[in-house]
């Protein structure tokens, strides 16, 4: 059962809490606390719009185990707005046609059950852009 | 980066051992292992090793085996010398090749063995799946279900939408792994395939397909290394020379590189190899990459710098990479047809292309081999080591 | 047995209070209700409703509720530090033990410095959350706090719950009246032990006393509430443009708006049972959502919930001039519904959990 490795980064998996860098402004997701570009300390939290584009995608029907519940289910690299790549799962797409370049937004989802006893942990995915209103 | 004076002294391969790649039902992981270790022992003669390196990647999970380095030693009757586990997932091979030849460079050891190991079979293909994943980032990536084939998958995607490639662009590479494969005892498939079997393999994960990935199979090989001065002067052992040695690594995460279809890794370490074996690209007879997936063996040919970007692929169409072509890859079929040893992989690579400098290939030998490139990677490229292999009558 | 004391029965609070960010959620699935009758009637007899919103394998209570925040929070735009306290009713929260509500509120940006709590009240925990938010911001004790009323509703299989029990629901930020979208007139809660619903602890699906869930306990809750609170306030149903119930099935809400005075038209915005089945504890809210979408400055709108066990929140209402500029800034609850997508019923036993894997 594993507790404090998901509590650890709840507030990144959750809402795409990451970093930017206060010398170079560089945006950094996954937090890393060393700015890639500058090699600066960058310990700023920087909040991302979650916007963003498919980089590349696939769709798996063989999980490992503990995935197995929501096969099959499509991973991205999405371009995120701000910058940074991300390694995520697109939701809502069933039936949707797939394409390099779309547009997508974060939401938050369940990414997995720690067997029927453990920890639901809940966090990022991405899904096709809705419009507001 | 660069190792100066390097190599300090004479560092040889002089014996190997490699058991058949498949699925080893009725042999446990250290049968295995020492299945191999005797075969190198015994081409190496008297020679006892001074150290022992273990090349395993995933034994702790699907085995429930760590500490490999004092289990191996023991059963192989060494009580008594050092020994200790390499890993750099599917790097662990060369990784653990490196260590011998940094150990051997030091003075501090006269002779090392090397054995790579690794034992998938033990598990269902849900828990191997998971165990593999944990060569990626385990906070970032694998909680998300990824999986190595997710990931390659997703690079073939971008490659091709990139370069614009036609659609059965990578086939070649798994024709000819296939093709090689035929000449190969030890491989887990040897029966060559068509293109049109390649263009009818069922999806894994678009644009992926089942003759896009490797096999993983159970195996072991090993590697008997000595410096110069410990190799007695009548052995008439054909010893092969560590020409160029080189590690590097890159993010271990894809979505963490400046530029994932580029490995940078492998352009580092490749470049520090020939650098140190004072050799040029096209001086090199045969090359031992990591195609655990077709989309790899462009990528790495492409930033070992034997292809334009975005032109890797065309190496694998036009005959280049055959047993008769200008850089023949994969010459025992490669994970793709030997099937893919996981941590062993490497020390596969090098017990292959010793054979292939010695002479000793059968009906996989490549021609008047020279000079042999091999190169282990870890992850999506995360890890890349390069090792430059050169026949005893060379400089 | 005394006499029931004479009070001012309306619920007030000394400062005024609205709403000042709504946001609403249904996901994207949607069962047909002729497909449970398929398997469960041959597909004889009638339907209560079109068909039910259904959440997919990676949505729950708390997912659905990020979201439906995330749209409150937009419309108010306030930070979401300003929040103190996340209060979540709902009949589906994922943990027996261990709150919804604080995983919502990490979400969305409102820890540390917040209430959080799980309500429980059948179908009227969401408004019973907003019905304390009222008090908790009306008491000056906090300026913001945020209700949600969210579920991912049960029905046993073959039940006539089955037909309706649907997914979705709706989060409302209430704040100082001054800057609200919907100021909060008066509200009034009635509340009896009558057992027409229940569902024991560790059981997956609801019992129900079939038509005793009707007269004494559906109509007469919230026709008591609404009258009550109506008296109060000297108002009466031709004073609202919108009325919206707790919708069970397209025929109860008809019926008791009917019973109170109130036509078809101020019904029907809020009336989405058909479209996406009973939402148990976003039942009212969502329809709520659904008419603040369309509402004008001025307008009045009555809401009265109803919770099984029994009770009624009633709550009058009255949109700002803040309301128009706002409630673009995030999708509306038809843009919702209409990002349909039709699955069958075994695709739903599968999404639902009704198939037994081990």
């Amino acid at each position: 059962m594993e507790v404090s490795s998901h509590w650890r980064v709840r507030q990144q998996r959750y809402a795409l809490v990451g970093e930017v860098c206060p010398s170079c402004e560089v945006k950094i997701f996954p937090p890393r606390d060393v700015c890639p570009e500058c090699g600066d300390e960058a310990k700023t939290h920087f909040q991302f719009s979650g916007r963003g584009e498919v980089y590349s995608y696939t769709t798996l029907f063989d999980a490992p185990q503990g995935h197995e519940a929501q096969l099959p289910y499509t991973l991205a690299l999405v371009k995120l707005e701000e910058g940074p790549l991300v390694t995520a799962q697109l939701t809502d797409v069933n039936g949707t046609k797939l394409e390099v370049g779309m547009p997508v937004e974060m939401v938050t989802r369940k990414l997995r059950s720690d067997g029927d006893r453990g920890m639901l942990v809940y966090g990022y995915k991405f899904r096709p852009r809705l419009q507001a209103a | 980066m660069t190792n100066s004076n390097f190599p300090p002294s004479d560092i040889y391969i002089i014996g190997v051992g490699m058991t058949p790649a498949g699925e080893h039902w009725e042999k446990s992981l250290r049968e295995l292992a020492l299945e191999a270790i005797i075969q190198a022992r015994q081409e190496a003669g008297e020679i006892t090793p001074g150290a022992l390196y273990v090349a395993n990647m995933l034994a702790p999970v699907l085995s429930r085996q760590s500490h490999l380095g004092a289990l191996l030693a023991d059963f192989a009757g060494m009580r008594g010398i050092e020994a200790v586990t390499l890993e750099a997932a599917g790097a662990s091979g060369g990784m653990a090749l490196r260590h011998a030849v940094m150990a051997i460079a030091s003075g501090l050891v006269q002779s090392v063995l090397v054995v790579g190991v690794e034992k998938f079979s033990e598990r269902v293909s849900a828990e191997i799946e998971a165990a593999l994943s944990t060569s990626g980032d385990a906070d970032f990536e694998a909680i998300h279900g990824v999986t190595q084939t997710a990931l390659a998958a997703m690079l073939m995607r971008r490659y091709q939408f990139e370069y614009a490639v036609p659609e059965g662009a990578f086939a070649g590479f798994s024709v000819n792994a296939h093709a090689n494969g035929a000449g190969n005892p030890r491989a887990m498939f040897q029966r060559p395939i068509k293109p049109e079997t390649y263009q009818r393999a069922a999806m894994l994960s678009e644009p992926l397909n089942m003759f896009d990935a490797a096999p993983l199979a159970d195996g072991a090989a090993a590697l008997m290394l000595a410096s110069g001065d410990a190799i007695p002067a009548d052995s008439s052992y054909p010893k092969i020379r560590i020409a160029g040695s080189s590690a590097a690594v890159d993010a271990v995460a894809l979505h963490d590189r400046r530029d994932p279809l580029y490995f940078s890794a492998v352009q580092d370490s490749t470049a520090e190899a020939l650098s140190q074996a004072g050799l040029n690209r096209d001086q090199i007879s045969l090359f031992e990459l990591h195609d655990r997936y077709t989309i790899y063996s462009a990528l790495a040919l492409e930033a070992a710098g034997f292809a334009e970007r975005g032109q890797g692929w065309k190496l694998g169409q036009d005959g280049n990479i055959t047993r008769k072509g200008s850089l023949p890859i994969t010459t025992f079929g490669g994970s793709k047809a030997r099937g893919d040893t996981g941590g062993a992989n490497g020390v596969y690579q090098a017990a292959e292309a010793v054979l292939q400098l010695q002479g000793r290939a059968g009906e996989a030998q490549v021609e008047n081999a020279r000079f042999a490139m091999i190169q282990a990677l870890g992850g999506t490229g995360a890890t890349a080591v390069t090792h430059i292999l050169s026949g005893s009558e060379t400089p | 047995m005394m006499e029931t004391p004479q009070i001012n029965r309306m619920l007030k609070p000394d400062r005024g209070v609205g709403i000042v960010g709504y946001g609403a959620y249904i996901p994207r699935f949607r069962l047909p209700a002729s497909e449970v009758s398929r398997v469960w009637r041959g597909g004889s007899g009638g339907v209560p409703i079109e068909e039910k919103a259904v959440a997919g394998l990676d949505e729950d209570v708390i997912t659905m509720s990020v979201e439906a925040a995330r749209n409150a929070l937009a419309r108010s735009g306030i930070h979401p530090g300003h929040i103190r306290a996340v209060w979540i009713g709902s009949e589906s929260h994922p943990y027996s033990v261990k709150p919804s509500s604080t995983i919502v509120a990490e979400a969305i940006g409102a820890t540390p410095h917040t209430l959080a709590a799980d309500w429980e009240f059948a179908c009227k925990a969401g408004t019973e959350a907003f019905q304390a938010a009222v008090g908790f911001v009306g008491s000056r004790m906090a300026d913001y706090a945020l209700a949600i009323g969210m579920d991912t509703a049960q029905g046993r299989p073959g039940d006539a719950l089955e037909y309706t029990a649907g997914a979705g629901g709706a989060a409302f930020i209430l704040g100082p009246e001054k800057q609200s979208l919907v100021a909060v007139e008066g509200s009034y809660s009635f509340a009896t032990d009558t057992p027409d619903f229940w569902r024991r602890a560790d059981e997956k699906y609801p019992e129900h006393g079939e038509r005793f869930t009707g007269e004494p306990a559906y109509f007469r809750h919230i026709t008591s509430a609404a009258q009550t609170l109506m008296e109060s306030l000297d108002a009466k149903p031709s004073d609202y443009q919108f009325a919206v119930f707790h919708q069970p099935n397209t025929k109860f809400p008809q019926r008791v708006a009917r019973d109170l005075g109130f036509s078809g038209e101020q019904i029907q915005a809020g009336l989405l049972v058909p479209r996406i089945g009973n939402v148990y504890a976003g039942s009212a809210l969502v329809g709520l959502t659904a008419i603040l979408d369309i509402a004008n400055p001025g307008d009045r709108i009555l809401l009265v919930s109803y919770g099984s066990g029994a009770g009624s929140d009633a709550m009058s209402l009255r949109v700002t001039e803040h309301l128009t500029s706002r409630r673009e800034a995030a999708p509306s609850t038809e843009s919702y519904i209409a990002r349909r997508t039709e699955i069958d019923y075994a695709t739903y036993a599968r999404y639902r959990g009704k198939l037994t894997l081990q």
